[in-house]
């Protein structure tokens, strides 16, 4: 793995960390990640794209999209992580290197609003039909006022603190200890 | 004109089916669902008898609660010494169990299916999540009370029932048919235009006939 890594770090520059003994992550830049995939699947073995997703880090303006591979012969995954802008939220189709990345790439364009440009089918709607408001993975989107507002709530649902009411239900006749004065105190 | 007439001439109304083009229009129906008076009393219990002794549960997993349908149909569990056995298609059967949470997507199949459904007709919800919303009464995507897409008569609750709470749930159920208080198929009638106001609210893109026969 060491090895790997030197070789790539010859070629860009790269952050890397070491989850376990066969999960590695590696920090790109938005302009070398064609370059990186394309590099790890044709030449170092990573052929499997086990999946694509993203992560949405609202207060910092910003998408971390995470590419995870797998190399079958020395079992090792690694994931590689791009930070793309969340106003442009534009990223670089990669259906050409793995076919089925497609599938992904919807997924994230629908729950996300990240946009794949040349992609195919990216525009057909995943899980949700006919939607109209923004994104409902964004963060940014509140999902207990879309709710409320759609379906019809059932009364008589209430919560109950979970300390008070464990107190309540186990120690009921629990007594507080009496506090013991000392010397120091005064 | 009388208050009556106006309501018969509303029930003879044929239906709008906005959603589907104009081609379409003239190979589905627009008439609208009729009510289905009960017949003679004691025919009526004959046959009230003979409905519950054998139930045909439509095979449509609509939810993490349609893995509690597969032991029912083991013989641990055995639903065939109960009259109760699984079709598969909507057609064939008179028992919709709908299995756990519907999500906007299944809510459109839901509703498909329940109505190519041939009456007598029947259904049992399992799961807090039919009942409320459950444990995802917040989230964007989970229909919180499905009472108000479809008619239903049995509640199961639990999150999610065992099989011998679903066993349970069938015993109310043909105790219910046997008492004849089953009559979710007249009522989703009757509230018709209701029950389409609420589905249209959540299912957005409307592409198939209002009413399916």
């Amino acid at each position: 793995m060491k090895q790997l890594l030197n070789r790539i770090k010859d070629k860009i520059e790269i952050e890397f960390l070491k989850q376990r003994d066969d999960l590695y992550f590696i920090n790109v830049e938005e302009k070398h990640i064609i370059f990186l995939l394309s590099y790890l699947k044709e030449q170092e073995e990573f052929t499997h794209l086990s999946f694509l997703q993203a992560v949405d880090y609202n207060e910092y303006n910003m998408f971390q999209l995470t590419y995870m591979l797998y190399n079958y012969e020395t079992k090792v995954n690694l994931g590689i992580k791009v930070i793309i802008d969340r106003e442009k939220s534009e990223m670089t189709s990669i259906h050409k290197l793995w076919p089925h990345a497609w599938q992904f790439q919807r997924e994230l364009h629908e729950l996300y609003g990240i946009n794949f440009p040349g992609s195919p089918r990216v525009n057909e709607s995943f899980v949700l039909e006919g939607w109209e408001e923004i994104p409902p993975m964004r963060r940014d989107f509140d999902t207990k006022k879309y709710s409320e507002k759609t379906f019809y709530q059932r009364p008589g649902r209430y919560t109950k603190n979970p300390k008070d009411y464990m107190k309540e239900k186990l120690y009921k006749n629990f007594v507080e200890p009496p506090k013991i004065r000392r010397k120091d105190d005064e | 004109m009388d208050k009556k007439n106006i309501k018969e001439i509303e029930k003879e109304m044929k239906l709008a089916n906005k959603g589907l083009s104009e081609k379409e229009k003239t190979l589905f129906s627009d008439a609208r669902p009729k009510t289905v008076r009960p017949l003679n009393k004691y025919l009526e219990k004959f046959l009230n008898w003979a409905r519950a002794e054998s139930l045909w549960i439509l095979g449509f997993g609509t939810g993490c609660g349609a893995i509690e349908l597969r032991p029912l149909m083991t013989a641990r569990y055995d639903m065939f010494r109960y009259g109760i056995a699984p079709r598969p298609t909507p057609r064939q059967s008179c028992v919709f169990v709908i299995g756990g949470y519907a999500s906007m997507k299944t809510i459109k199949r839901i509703v498909r299916s329940y109505e190519q459904m041939q009456g007598p007709k029947f259904v049992i919800a399992l799961g807090s999540c039919t009942i409320n919303g459950g444990m995802y009464y917040d989230s964007y995507n989970t229909i919180n009370r499905i009472d108000h897409y479809i008619p239903v008569d049995i509640y199961i609750a639990g999150c999610m029932p065992r099989p011998e709470s679903l066993i349970a749930g069938f015993d109310k159920l043909k105790e219910k048919i046997k008492a004849n208080e089953c009559d979710g198929m007249n009522k989703y009638v009757e509230n018709f235009d209701w029950y389409k106001k609420n589905q249209k609210r959540v299912i957005k893109d409307w592409n198939m006939p209002d009413y399916n026969w």
